[in-house]
């Protein structure tokens, strides 16, 4: 690979066999990811964003085409644990401890309790929750389960995160606050995160590519490269140009919508 | 203390209510005997009596009916004389120094106890084998659910004997292990049906989780399903050390046993001797609320150390 694509999807389809015929979650999707990017998937529901994504977890395979993650099978990348990933819900552990449930990838993997307590520290910090070690998930706000999962997802140092509508079951201040979060997250770590969001101003504000999507077929219907600077304050959602980004995203969303 | 007041209430309507029972059920046994001691009694005769209510004959002998409160051997024992006959079997005879008399209800109770905790032990393990069985394996759930259900629809006191007869058959000596094969039989569907519920308890996403890190099968069962399986499995434990307690005095029941609760139920029976009876089932059912009150404690103390107390 001379290419620094982490992600490389050629003409991928996904078709699900249901009792009422099949369903085209993917039909000719095809994506590059470069390193070091943050691309947001946006569209409505059953446009396949999270299907995509989880095609390059390997928890879906594809029906045809092409798809590498860090230039091997998804089932490579998924096996060398290349990636993390953040579901919707937190899913933390009841019966564990917030620093138990983020040492549990570490201690499937085989980290020593040395170098899984350093890790949990580390990560703890990474995501502001230092001191909520010892406590159980139920102690814990949504947003702090949700920090605590990315957390998780962080101790093992893929160079991959993907995360699948994490903030959606949020209102919309903890929302705001974990996003300015993330960036900050993304510009320590320089990790590559692709993200599936509903929301337009979380899209455009989080992302150097946002990539909008439209259902039946699930496909890709525009990729818009942000002009946005690197570094965002949270009022730059009221610059001229975000509200660019947005108007197209949302040109983008309606022109896949306009058959129904 | 909040839960005291309605308990006690509870407690004391069913006291009451077998109480005022007590009068019709031993009317006519309290008017045979009044007879036969030279009082009036209207009609003459216990044949005659035979073909008037009780309610009726209560009306008319009204200055009898106090008599079937005290009755040697009532139809209906009051809720005092069970308790004295209880005492009596157990307490009374602590205090003469002779706990393990075979005429006391400890003797027959750990005899019963022993059986159950054997019974429970094994039902509990053959229930976890099984919905391991078939939470994993598609094959399992298939044949082995059917089957399990199948098992619950056959009146126990039917299989009872046949288990006693074949287990001597194949030389097992003593009433221990086919009481303790009969009680497992009744226990093993809760723990099952519980334990298969609760291995289930975990989400797609949390499955997915574990598929991300790798995880092979035996780490994300001890770290993801056995634990989700507790709460659903101390549930399970609950209704199951009851049911193996049933079974256990059932095993005793129609086998000809000596020994053990439901043996002096039968005998109870067999001599005429309700107050044996009523007794026996007051010590099951005192055994059966200490063993689910244990477990319970047990179910609090391991919830709350493991974070999930509710």
């Amino acid at each position: 690979m001379t290419t620094q694509n982490v992600i490389q999807a050629k003409s991928l389809d996904l078709t699900f066999q249901t009792n009422d015929g099949p369903v085209h979650a993917l039909k000719g999707v095809s994506l590059d990811i470069a390193k070091g990017d943050f691309v947001s998937f946006i569209g409505p529901s059953g446009c396949g964003k999270t299907t995509f994504l989880r095609c390059m977890a390997d928890l879906e395979q594809p029906t045809g085409g092409t798809i590498t993650v860090n230039g091997t099978t998804p089932e490579e990348a998924r096996k060398s644990r290349a990636y993390g990933y953040v579901f919707q819900a937190a899913g933390l552990y009841p019966w564990r401890t917030i620093g138990r449930n983020i040492s549990l990838p570490l201690e499937i993997m085989g980290y020593s309790k040395a170098e899984q307590a350093e890790r949990v520290a580390r990560t703890l910090e990474l995501v502001e929750l230092s001191g909520f070690e010892r406590k159980f998930p139920w102690q814990l706000s949504g947003g702090m389960q949700q920090r605590a999962s990315i957390a998780r997802a962080l101790a093992f140092d893929a160079d991959i995160l993907l995360m699948d509508e994490p903030f959606g079951a949020l209102d919309e201040i903890v929302r705001d606050h974990l996003n300015e979060q993330l960036l900050q997250l993304w510009a320590q770590t320089e990790k590559t995160i692709a993200f599936v969001t509903h929301s337009i101003p979380e899209a455009v504000y989080l992302s150097t590519k946002i990539v909008v999507m439209s259902p039946r077929p699930g496909r890709i219907t525009d990729v818009i490269e942000s002009s946005l600077p690197r570094e965002r304050p949270l009022d730059i959602r009221e610059s001229p140009e975000f509200l660019e980004i947005a108007h197209r995203v949302r040109d983008g969303l309606r022109a896949g919508h306009a058959y129904d | 203390m909040r839960a005291l007041l309605p308990v006690v209430t509870v407690l004391a309507v069913i006291v009451g209510i077998w109480y005022l029972a007590v009068a019709p059920m031993n009317v006519r046994v309290a008017l045979d005997q009044a007879e036969r001691a030279g009082e009036v009694v209207l009609p003459e005769g216990s044949v005659p009596r035979r073909e008037v209510s009780v309610w009726r004959l209560m009306l008319d002998n009204s200055e009898h009916v106090r008599l079937g409160y005290t009755l040697e051997r009532p139809r209906l024992p009051t809720p005092a004389q069970v308790g004295q006959e209880f005492w009596k079997t157990t307490g009374e005879m602590v205090a003469k120094g002779r706990p393990w008399s075979k005429r006391g209800l400890i003797y027959h109770g750990w005899i019963t106890l022993q059986s159950t905790l054997w019974g429970f032990a094994l039902g509990t393990l053959l229930g976890i084998v099984g919905a391991v069985a078939i939470v994993y394996s598609r094959t399992a759930q298939l044949s082995l659910m059917p089957w399990a259900i199948i098992s619950q629809t056959i009146p126990i006191v039917a299989l009872a004997p046949m288990i006693i007869v074949l287990s001597s058959q194949v030389g097992i000596e003593g009433r221990g292990v086919p009481k303790a094969i009969i009680s497992a039989y009744l226990c093993f569907f809760p723990v099952l049906v519980g334990m298969v519920k609760g291995l289930r308890a975990p989400d797609t996403s949390q499955l997915d989780l574990l598929r991300t890190y790798n995880a092979s099968g035996m780490q994300s069962f001890l770290r993801l399903r056995l634990p989700a399986s507790v709460p659903y499995l101390f549930t399970s434990l609950k209704v199951g050390i009851a049911a193996a307690l049933v079974g256990t005095i059932v095993g005793e029941l129609p086998t000809g046993a000596i020994s053990g609760l439901g043996a002096r139920i039968l005998i109870g029976d067999q001599f005429g001797t309700p107050l044996a009876i009523w007794s026996a089932l007051f010590a099951a059912a005192v055994l059966a609320g200490a063993l689910v009150t244990l477990l319970d404690l047990i179910q609090r103390v391991t919830l709350k150390r493991m974070g999930m107390a509710t």
